[in-house]
């Protein structure tokens, strides 16, 4: 009976958030792989057209590679982020966090236009390199892969960091001392020791950062200006420009199939449970 | 002793207005199985620290064997170090965590793995080379934080309460086999400890710390019967304390009164007639008889049982409450409250304790 009741509660818990996430996520979702196989006529056309069609190779390509790119990026400058915040900072560690999350607080969209008053042709980057002589026609920094880059590492750092530096501040400084105390270098010890253990952390921030990135949206698209079309740009013209919605709804059940591939091939190496959930 | 493996002179060490090392000098016999022995927050992992190289002194110098190593970082002085929570790194095997002080020497491949069974068949976990430190027990932990401090034949092997984490039954064997290691590796050992029991039973000498100030320093025995201060009769064993003072002088002895007894300890010390000082007794060293047998007379207030012994608090009317532990095997008086005793002890049980 307590049992029951235990059980009754739970579900009347869960409820609301599982109402709206069905009605208003997964119906919907339900919806597009309908579409994807119903538009315009039925079966597995748009899939074949898929498939055949380079436009979308390349696009999926470059989805990859951007994402890819921007994922060892964030670990790169992340990680020294996360390690100088669990390392060193004492009394500024609460300053430097806050830092860290504030990026959050602003919405992508602006965090990307402003990218656009910085990298545009006469932005406060070329310029500034025009003015002081060191150029004479502006560099293209945007509209172009670099631009989208650029700003999609600057979005993304965050989801990089935190994971990171939970559990870099989970490693007892005991270890690097230890390795220190038996005769190893300052290099050897973090190389050998801390390392190794931060990898959890590393991993569960490139799987993070990688994911999020494989179906981003706003800002490829305003740093893109059209000539960088990755997946979720080039599902939305599909939609927009040609009412295409069979494909474009085949294009976004590749990106979801994607997308859980990766996860999967992941979860063959690290723990997802507990790279993601526990974020020790 | 001869020339000192380690000698630290006058080191300061201060967190904030905190001193947690006040003007310590120390030296270290090559070979010697030395214990720093203080309460929570004496400075003990401070002073292990500021050897191992971890933290560098205020003021003060530390040498290793003649040769200043006061700067020297801490990979450059070839200490072994077994940490308060052994820390072995977790993502190397028991045979990759022994032999990483190898590794960083760059010593060859066979060497290492020769030097690795060595160390591991000395501490018997020879079994648990491939196991992850996750996968053993403290105590097995224990013994390869032990081996890995030792495989690369360090000066000084350094030891922060390297026991603390076990049960009592197992604090106690490993004790011995510490004991026992050292004796046959003739390695100087440097050992922290909060524990006078294992101080007590293991070292060659001990060093009394208390906010960051060696309070004494000797061989166990010397401690235990002839304390200084109040603080290490207190923490080495128990003591009653008595007020007392000096009235007189023959030779060595010096009398001593208190309020309703008297007393004479035999002491070098020079004490002025009238100066106020105090007296230690041991529980253990103090007699109890029939009343009248003896000089002090008390009324028994409460006795509890522990064995082997049993513990007994008796009142004097001026000198207040004392301490008395006897053999339970003893025949005699059978101690019960309220019971009228009398109190005594041999000259030599009597310690004074320099005056504050
Ligand atoms: N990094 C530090 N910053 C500030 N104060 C410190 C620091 N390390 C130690 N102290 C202070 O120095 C004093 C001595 O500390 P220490 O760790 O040496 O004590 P300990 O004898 O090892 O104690 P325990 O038995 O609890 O390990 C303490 O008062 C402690 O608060
Ligand atoms: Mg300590």
């Amino acid at each position: 009976m307590g049992r029951l009741n235990e059980k009754v509660s739970y579900w009347m818990l869960v409820a609301p958030a599982l109402t709206i996430m069905i009605v208003f996520y997964i119906l919907p979702v339900l919806g597009i792989w309908e579409i994807a196989f119903t538009e315009p006529t039925t079966g597995v056309d748009n899939f074949v057209k898929m498939a055949e069609s380079s436009a979308v190779k390349t696009s999926f390509v470059l989805t990859f590679r951007v994402a890819a790119i921007t994922t060892v990026g964030c670990l790169l400058l992340g990680y020294i982020v996360a390690y100088s915040i669990s390392n060193f900072a004492n009394k500024f560690t609460p300053l430097m966090l806050a830092l860290v999350i504030l990026p959050f607080w602003v919405s992508v969209l602006i965090r990307s236009f402003s990218w656009i008053v910085l990298l545009g042709r006469s932005g406060l980057v070329n310029d500034t390199l025009r003015d002081a002589g060191i150029i004479e026609s502006p560099l293209r920094l945007m509209h172009n892969e670099f631009g989208v880059l650029i700003a999609m590492i600057h979005v993304m750092l965050p989801f990089a960091i935190l994971p990171m530096m939970t559990n870099m501040r989970g490693i007892s400084d005991a270890y690097v001392k230890a390795a220190r105390g038996l005769g190893a270098s300052e290099w050897t010890a973090f190389w050998n020791v801390y390392f190794p253990q931060t990898i959890p952390g590393v991993m569960s921030g490139a799987l993070l950062v990688f994911v999020l990135s494989l179906g981003f949206y706003v800002t490829p698209a305003l740093l893109g200006g059209g000539r960088v079309l990755m997946i979720s740009e080039y599902i939305t013209y599909q939609i927009q420009e040609f009412l295409n919605w069979g494909l474009g709804s085949a294009l976004s059940v590749g990106l979801l199939i994607a997308t859980a591939l990766v996860l999967l091939i992941a979860s063959r190496f690290i723990n997802l449970r507990s790279a993601l959930l526990e974020r020790k | 002793m001869s020339t000192p493996i380690l000698s630290i002179r006058q080191g300061i060490k201060r967190y904030g207005s905190v001193h947690a090392l006040d003007d310590v000098t120390l030296d270290v016999a090559d070979g010697e199985f030395l214990t720093l022995l203080g309460p929570s927050g004496s400075g003990k992992t401070t002073l292990l620290s500021a050897i191992a190289g971890f933290i560098r002194l205020d003021e003060g110098s530390i040498s290793l064997r003649s040769k200043d190593i006061t700067k020297q970082p801490p990979e450059a002085r070839d200490f072994g170090m077994v940490f308060q929570g052994y820390a072995l790194f977790p993502t190397m095997t028991v045979a990759e965590n022994v032999a990483f002080p190898l590794k960083v020497r760059k010593k060859p491949a066979k060497e290492i793995a020769d030097r690795v069974a060595e160390c591991l068949d000395l501490v018997q976990m020879g079994d648990f080379a491939d196991r992850l430190p996750i996968q053993l027990s403290g105590g097995q932990q224990q013994r390869v934080a032990l081996a890995r401090a030792l495989s690369f034949h360090p000066q000084v092997l350094l030891l922060d309460e390297p026991l603390s984490a076990l049960d009592k039954k197992l604090r106690a064997d490993l004790q011995w086999e510490l004991k026992a290691l050292h004796d046959r590796l003739g390695v100087t050992f440097i050992y922290v400890t909060h524990d006078q029991e294992e101080a007590l039973s293991m070292s060659d000498r001990i060093v009394i710390l208390k906010d960051g100030k060696i309070q004494q320093e000797g061989a166990p025995g010397d401690l235990y019967n002839k304390p200084r201060n109040a603080f290490v009769a207190d923490f080495l064993g128990k003591s009653n304390f008595i007020d007392v003072t000096v009235t007189g002088r023959e030779g060595d002895v010096l009398s001593c009164a208190a309020d309703g007894a008297k007393f004479e300890v035999e002491t070098d010390a020079p004490l002025e007639v009238g100066t106020k000082t105090k007296v230690a007794l041991r529980p253990e060293r103090l007699r109890l008889a029939e009343p009248g047998e003896e000089f002090l007379s008390a009324k028994v207030k409460q006795v509890s049982y522990l064995g082997e012994r049993c513990q007994v608090i008796v009142t004097h009317d001026s000198l207040g409450e004392l301490l008395l532990s006897c053999a339970t095997w003893k025949t005699g008086i059978t101690p019960k409250p309220d019971l009228p005793v009398s109190i005594g002890w041999d000259k030599d049980a009597c310690v004074l304790l320099a005056p504050e």
